[in-house]
């Protein structure tokens, strides 16, 4: 998709020498064509970047167009960078070069940002090589160098790349806002080279995490209230959003290590008022009463700790081995803790309707 | 206990390593150091097995089963039969949890 209709122009159709036609509209852009772009987040952008952390229309709206693009005015010798055509991966690069003089090339990894295209393949070796060779860049620059994001090293391989294309990999730091001091030296400093996932990090990524459990939250939440009521509707709500916004900002301030241990403790602490509030009817018998505040006891930490155990995917640091040790040790005990939760509730509400309770 | 990210797929071969640090540049969690002779590993359990220090090792001194550590897409893939350990990965145009319309994302897209 364009990148000027959908990230407010951060391109323009200036054009290089080898330039063929203006493309910046055409769903294939012209392989030789050197785009313009600029380091200003303009309110369109941002307007972007907030539509892409709720997770609209993901596949599509958030790409931009790849290729090669000039940024300021670059000569023979400017350094080269390359990126993801994602709007946030790109718009991150180009804001962070504001006054400095650079060539971009903007890698097509299916609008997927660096790290999670580099873990694909998509951005990698064959497409850095690729793109090198279509745009043109041995002729466009004097130098052999071109500088990539540190995350973009699980699909770069910089002697395959050095060996097909002539041209150097050096790997840049880990954030975008670091390279001016790197440009100084050329080199990280460990701090540059670390991976962070700090509350703010953690907290943009809820609403996406949201939104994908909103319409099912919505629906059980509706149920709940015409069959037990608001509190129960209430309930399903403050799960949901434990196991979508809660857990991702207090993640490290949870005991344990595991994902799925923590999101049963924040459930469990969730689920508390809850059974006080269902399990103290004294209109009920003890029997009546104890379904009632194990109903909501079992349900929620089931459904946080599985929220919980999902999130694995959206932080820096969990391995496939560790998360995959998690998912066999603690699934079998969520569903069965979710179905007794949910027998327990079904029995009251069998209960109720046959006039026991 | 409850700790499951204490194992790590990654090997690491001391005596192929010609010490061109490639791997502490890009390794997102320090968890190899500069040494004298080679590097050493010094935070293995940090490994999150993305593949960057095999991928760029000159001399396959480093070896891992890199992947990604998305439950949300390993359980899709349990359930649709598929094998958990290559069906998930991101950013592709099919088996993706990423930005794929008919599969909801993990938000890995977001990183």
């Amino acid at each position: 998709m364009d990148t000027k209709e959908h990230t407010g122009s951060p391109c323009s159709c200036t054009t290089g020498p080898q330039v063929q036609s203006c493309g910046c509209s055409a769903a294939t852009p012209s392989a030789t064509e050197i785009r313009t772009a600029t380091s200003t987040i303009t309110l369109a952008n941002r307007f972007d970047h907030f539509l892409a952390r709720w997770g609209w229309k993901r596949e599509t709206a958030h790409k931009v167009t790849h290729g090669l693009y000039r940024l300021g005015n670059p000569t023979a010798d400017s350094p080269v960078f390359a990126s993801a055509n994602y709007s946030l991966s790109f718009d991150a690069l180009r804001s962070a070069l504001a006054g400095i003089d650079a060539w971009i090339l903007v890698l097509d990894t299916k609008g997927i940002n660096v790290w999670c295209a580099a873990g694909k393949g998509t951005f990698g070796t064959e497409e850095l090589v690729r793109s090198i060779q279509v745009t043109g860049l041995e002729s466009v620059v004097s130098h052999r160098k071109i500088i990539v994001p540190q995350l973009g090293a699980p699909g770069i391989s910089w002697p395959e790349v050095l060996r097909k294309s002539k041209f150097l990999v050096e790997f840049g730091p880990v954030r975008a806002c670091d390279l001016p001091e790197y440009l100084k030296t050329h080199t990280a400093t460990p701090a540059m080279r670390r991976v962070e996932f700090p509350v703010t990090d953690r907290f943009v990524l809820a609403p996406v995490e949201f939104v994908h459990s909103a319409l099912p939250m919505v629906i059980v939440a509706v149920a709940l209230w015409f069959l037990v009521g608001p509190v129960a509707a209430l309930a399903a709500v403050s799960a949901v959003l434990a196991g979508t916004v809660l857990f991702p900002v207090l993640l490290p301030c949870i005991p344990t290590q595991d994902f799925s241990t923590k999101g049963l403790i924040l459930g469990g602490v969730v689920a508390i008022p809850f059974a006080v509030a269902f399990g103290t009817n004294p209109s009920l018998p003890v029997w009546a009463n104890a379904l009632a505040a194990l109903t909501p006891l079992l349900i929620i930490p089931a459904v946080v700790s599985y929220a919980a155990l999902n999130f694995t995917g959206c932080t820096t640091f969990t391995s496939r081995t560790g998360v995959k040790k998690e998912i066999f040790r603690y699934v079998t005990a969520m569903v069965v803790m979710a179905v007794a939760g949910s027998l327990a509730g079904i029995a009251l509400g069998v209960s109720r309707l046959i006039g026991v309770i | 206990m409850f700790d499951s990210y204490t194992e790590t797929s990654l090997v690491y071969h001391p005596d192929r390593c010609i010490n061109c640090r490639r791997c502490t540049q890009v390794c997102p969690h320090a968890v190899f150091a500069e040494g004298k002779e080679h590097v050493e590993l010094a935070r293995p359990a940090a490994c999150m097995e993305c593949g960057a220090c095999a991928k760029n090792c000159p001399v396959q001194a480093i070896e891992v089963q890199s992947g990604v550590g998305c439950a949300w897409a390993m359980i899709g893939a349990a359930l649709r039969g598929k094998d958990m350990d290559t069906e998930c990965s991101c950013g592709g145009d099919t088996g993706s949890c990423c930005g794929q319309s008919e599969e909801p994302s993990c938000g890995c897209g977001e990183k």
